[in-house]
């Protein structure tokens, strides 16, 4: 027995304590029929082969730890940025827990979303019914200013109609006839999690936007994506405007309600885009989006009302943040002013401070598409080469974009991007063309434990460490975060690899 | 007491009233006061959720993946659908195991079959095939497959049970085990737990043979007790000690070859009640194993727990028990005498699932608090009833709770920590509630025996009596 009170033995050290040491192997042993341990560490390393990479390149029908989510948890993600907004999810409820928690785990804040809890009999029968009740309650309770509809599975494989539902719904009174219902589809069945983020703002500039008047004025309307740093990203993205004096409207402003203070009040709703400003986005002479493989329908809808549009790939590091600032300013006629220009200068020192450090170093990635792009770009800057670049969530137009940013640097030859594949993929990958590290979301982590690639966070979601949500990756201080993200790790492995005494300890250094 | 129950149910009705009559009128049965003497909680239960409200509960599929299969780990769990279900609950629970992941343990990998619109259009049996026969050649030792239906598989009618049956045939009798948990079946993850349950029973006991063991007159098998955090195990150590043979995990670091040799066992002893009393009661007609329920939160239940269990074998075993008891006696002493003080008189309220809002009232109690509130996710008649020798007259009772209703609860009654799941806890933190997530132990634990209550004691002081909750409000 070894747990006291006055040194409290957690799950870590309490299991490695003899007596549970030897439960294990008995239990093993006497009980889990196992299979030899030579067969087991054959097929370990067989793993690691060639051989299994092929087999696994192969197959076509199973996937393994894929890096994507569904669609349904964008679109609440996307509507948890308007101003007093309940998400409603039409469907089954065990989603919607779903949903909830994985934000919640990320961002360690509440996700207020509701369901309209569909059982069997609406299977049956359609949920109509859950429609009608779940908006009134809704409704009710929490007296929203909008409730932004969105679908699961189960709605979408029986065919609810929701444009119909919605208005039957405000003809038995569940809501008044004028209030905000905009509804977006989204089968989970199609796409990703980006996919269900693109339909939900479409549904929202359809219901605000569609059979208005258009007059157009200076205003831009910017689209930051899906995206886990969504508090620092939209804050430095405010900053910056307002640096430049620019006029713009956020579409879906999720920095105030994923980082709502502790101080005796629970804030279910803050900040956001106001619906006034939803409405008046219409008249905005441009949208730009930060994250193009997330908003095509978005996008394209602005387009047909007569809006400029844009659209960048997660812009990370000095080019790609030196041409949304110059896109900027050549929409608006604003100059960029000196004071960005010395963030540009100082991000451009730092780098030079330190880029020997990166030089060469081989990086495997996976994540969202645009945020794959975005990050190569800037791994490429910094003299890296981002050998394997992986979007479990991309498609051929992404790896042509892809092949088409590695051919820009002379860092990008032999470097590849895999669209479709799943980080049972890149482990294969990570054993037969090994890099020196991974960068991407917290399941990374099983690949650094099997592989010994160090992993390096960034990306969605990210359960195991704290707080890096709330500061940017975008903009000149962005990447100066991601440069210091980047240096940190590579320093921490050196490290390591250098202080056992009298072996390796002539190279801990204390000068880098 | 019974001013407090009056004004309890002040605070029921005023709660209420924010809804339409017809949500009223269905939330009201739902929502009590217990009073001394009453044979249940005065709740009705396990009954549909009102669309709408915030439901805390999951679905059937979180039940069976989530909750009983998921932890086997020597198995393969498919997702069978499109990729979220799988996506939100990889790894996300704890079942704690040992073993090589990726090679001969699964539990912490997320399969799916990543259903497309062609799949939803012509079918996804197919593709069912082929992905069994992927496993085979990319996993070869894995133990056994099962699928695990999300949402559209019942709507398209897909046929996975012919599905298994050929491919079992195919790769040599293989154990694979269709699930028909999708999430629209029953009102909460509780209908999952019993699917699971009976496919355990028609696709493994029916069917399965395993190595053969020898057995003894002292073999039992741990029941619903998933590991989180390490949980069984620090159970298991205890029943080891007093003499007994732990011949099987269900289900957290199970194995499928411990589910088969369960059928020998002399007794099944059962934690969490509510998701897999089936398969005990089933073990019980029909190869006549009785089963008993015990407790491992907080010294009192543990060492009730240890005599109720050996009560079932001989006098060796009896004293045994006394010895565990005695053991751990210093160990208990200790962490009472070092948290009770910090912890004395203070107020509790709880909302989780299975077993939990009545069983962790023990352990509360043993460090000198109180619980003022408590209900379950998706509980039946039977935990409400069994739950009255748990809590005390006045305690307010809610059902399925919204979270409008918990919020106004806990405005109500300000109780000194609430303890609850992650889609709680920081709306209350952020009211400048302690908090402790009770389904994952807040990444912490184990909570289950003796070391587990040494942990659970100091993490509720953690929580009470944090520095930080004396800042919350701003001095000016
Ligand atoms: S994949 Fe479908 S059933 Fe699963 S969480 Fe997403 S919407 Fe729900
Ligand atoms: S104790 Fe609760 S959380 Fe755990 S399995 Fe039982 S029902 Fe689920």
């Amino acid at each position: 027995m070894s747990q006291n009170p006055k040194h409290v033995l957690d799950h870590f050290n309490l299991f490695r304590e003899p007596e549970y040491v030897e439960m294990f192997e008995n239990k093993k042993k006497n009980f889990e029929n196992p299979h030899p341990e030579d067969e087991v560490s054959r097929i370990i390393e067989w793993t690691k082969t060639e051989e299994y990479k092929e087999l696994n390149f192969s197959r076509d029908s199973l996937t393994v730890n894929p890096a994507k989510a569904c669609q349904p948890l964008g679109a609440v993600f996307l509507a948890l940025g308007f101003e007093n907004t309940l998400p409603f999810v039409h469907g089954s409820q065990g989603c919607v827990a779903y949903y909830r928690s994985h934000l919640s785990r990320h961002f360690k804040e509440p996700t207020s979303c509701v369901s309209s809890s569909m059982t069997e009999d609406a299977a049956v029968f359609g949920g109509l019914n859950n429609m009608i009740d779940g908006l009134a309650n809704a409704y009710a309770m929490y007296k929203p200013k909008m409730i932004a509809v969105s679908t699961t599975c189960m709605a979408e494989v029986i065919g609810d109609d929701l444009n119909a539902f919605i208005k039957t719904s405000k003809e038995k009174g569940s809501v008044p006839e004028e209030y905000d219902v905009p509804f977006a589809h989204t089968p989970a069945f199609v796409g990703s999690h980006i996919t269900g983020y693109d339909n939900a703002l479409k549904g929202i500039m359809e219901h605000f936007w569609a059979k208005k008047e258009r007059t157009e004025n200076e205003t831009i309307n910017i689209v930051m994506g899906f995206d886990g740093y969504a508090v620092g990203n939209i804050r430095e993205l405010k900053r910056v405007l307002k640096e430049m004096g620019i006029k713009a409207i956020i579409l879906s402003d999720t920095s105030d309600v994923f980082d709502t203070p502790t101080d005796g009040t629970f804030r279910m709703y803050m900040g956001g885009t106001t619906l006034e400003e939803a409405r008046e986005a219409l008249n905005s002479k441009a949208t730009l989006s930060f994250q193009e493989f997330n908003t095509p329908k978005s996008l394209e809808y602005a387009k047909t009302l007569g809006q400029k549009t844009m659209a960048f790939q997660y812009p990370i590091g000095v080019r790609a943040t030196d041409r949304w600032l110059m896109a900027l300013s050549e929409l608006t006629g604003k100059e960029i002013p000196e004071s960005i220009k010395l963030e540009r200068g100082r991000l451009v020192d730092a780098v030079a401070d330190s880029t020997s450090h990166i030089h060469g170093k081989k990086f495997a990635l996976y994540g969202d598409p645009d945020q794959m792009l975005g990050l190569t770009e800037f791994l490429m800057e910094l003299g890296a080469e981002p050998v394997h670049v992986l979007a479990t969530n991309g498609g051929k137009d992404w790896e042509e974009k892809m092949n088409a940013l590695f051919a820009t640097s002379p860092f990008g030859t032999g470097c590849h991007a895999y669209p479709g594949r799943d980080l049972w993929h890149l482990r294969s990958l990570l054993f037969t063309e090994p890099v020196d590290f991974l960068i991407g979301n917290t399941y990374g982590k099983y690949l650094e434990r099997d592989t010994g690639t160090p992993l390096l966070r960034i990306g969605f979601p990210i359960f195991d460490r704290h707080h890096h949500h709330r500061y940017p990756t975008v903009g000149y201080q962005g990447a100066m975060n991601v440069l210091v993200k980047i240096l940190d790790k590579i320093f921490d492995e050196i490290d390591k690899n250098t202080n056992v005494p009298s072996k390796t300890d002539y190279s801990y250094d204390i000068i880098r | 007491m019974s001013n407090n129950i009056e004004e309890a149910k002040k605070i029921i009705e005023e709660v209420l009233s924010v809804y339409p009559e017809k949500t009223r009128k269905k939330r009201e049965k739902h929502l009590n006061v217990f009073e001394e003497g009453k044979p249940d909680c005065g709740v009705k239960s396990n009954i549909k959720t009102v669309p709408g409200v915030m439901t805390i509960r999951g679905c059937a599929y979180a039940g069976s993946k989530g909750v009983v299969w998921g932890p086997i780990k020597d198995m393969i769990h498919i997702s069978h659908g499109p990729v979220g279900c799988g996506q939100y609950s990889w790894a996300a629970r704890r079942n704690y195991y040992i073993g090589t992941t990726g090679v001969d343990s699964f539990v912490t990998m997320q399969f799916t079959s990543d259903f497309q619109e062609k799949d939803i259009v012509f079918g996804g049996d197919k593709k069912l095939e082929k992905i069994i026969d992927e496993i085979e050649v990319l996993f070869p030792l894995n133990k056994g497959i099962t699928i695990q239906s999300e949402c559209p598989i019942g709507l398209i009618g897909d046929d996975i049970e012919a599905v298994s049956k050929k491919k079992s045939k195919e790769h040599n009798g293989k154990t694979i085990v269709p699930v028909r948990c999708e999430g629209f079946r029953g009102v909460s993850q509780s209908l999952g737990h019993h699917i699971a349950n009976d496919t355990i029973r028609d696709w493994v006991f029916d069917k399965k043979t395993g190595k053969p063991i020898e057995t003894t007159p002292y073999d039992v098998a741990i029941i619903g007790d998933y590991n989180i955090g390490g949980d069984a195990w620090s159970s298991r150590i205890l029943l080891e000690e007093m003499g007994l043979r732990v011949v099987a995990q269900w289900s957290g670091d199970g194995s499928i070859e411990e589910l088969i040799n369960t059928p020998k066992v002399k007794l099944n002893v059962l934690h969490c009640y509510r998701s897999m009393n089936y398969i005990s009661r089933h073990m019980e007609e029909k190869y006549g194993i009785p089963w008993v329920e015990y407790n491992f939160f907080g010294p009192s239940k543990i060492a009730e727990s240890l005599r109720k269990i050996a009560a079932f074998f001989d006098d060796t075993i009896k004293e045994n028990a006394e010895k565990v008891i005695a053991k751990y006696e210093a160990l208990t002493k200790a962490t009472i005498e070092k948290y009770k003080p910090r912890l004395a008189d203070k107020t509790v309220m709880l909302f989780v699932g299975g077993l939990r809002p009545r069983h962790v009232i023990g352990a509360y109690e043993d460090l000198g608090m109180n619980v003022i509130g408590t209900g379950y996710e998706f509980g039946h008649n039977d935990d409400y009833q069994r739950t009255t020798h748990y809590v005390k007259d006045g305690t307010i009772i809610y059902d399925d709770v919204t979270g409008y209703e918990f919020e106004k609860f806990v405005e109500a009654l300000k109780p000194d920590l609430v303890a609850s799941g992650i889609k709680e806890k920081y709306v209350f933190q952020k009211m400048g509630y302690p908090f402790r997530q009770m389904h994952s132990w807040d990444y912490s634990g184990p909570y289950h025996g003796y070391d587990g209550f040494t942990i659970f004691a100091r993490d509720m002081d953690m929580a009470i009596n944090n520095p930080v909750w004396q800042m919350a409000k701003a001095p000016f």
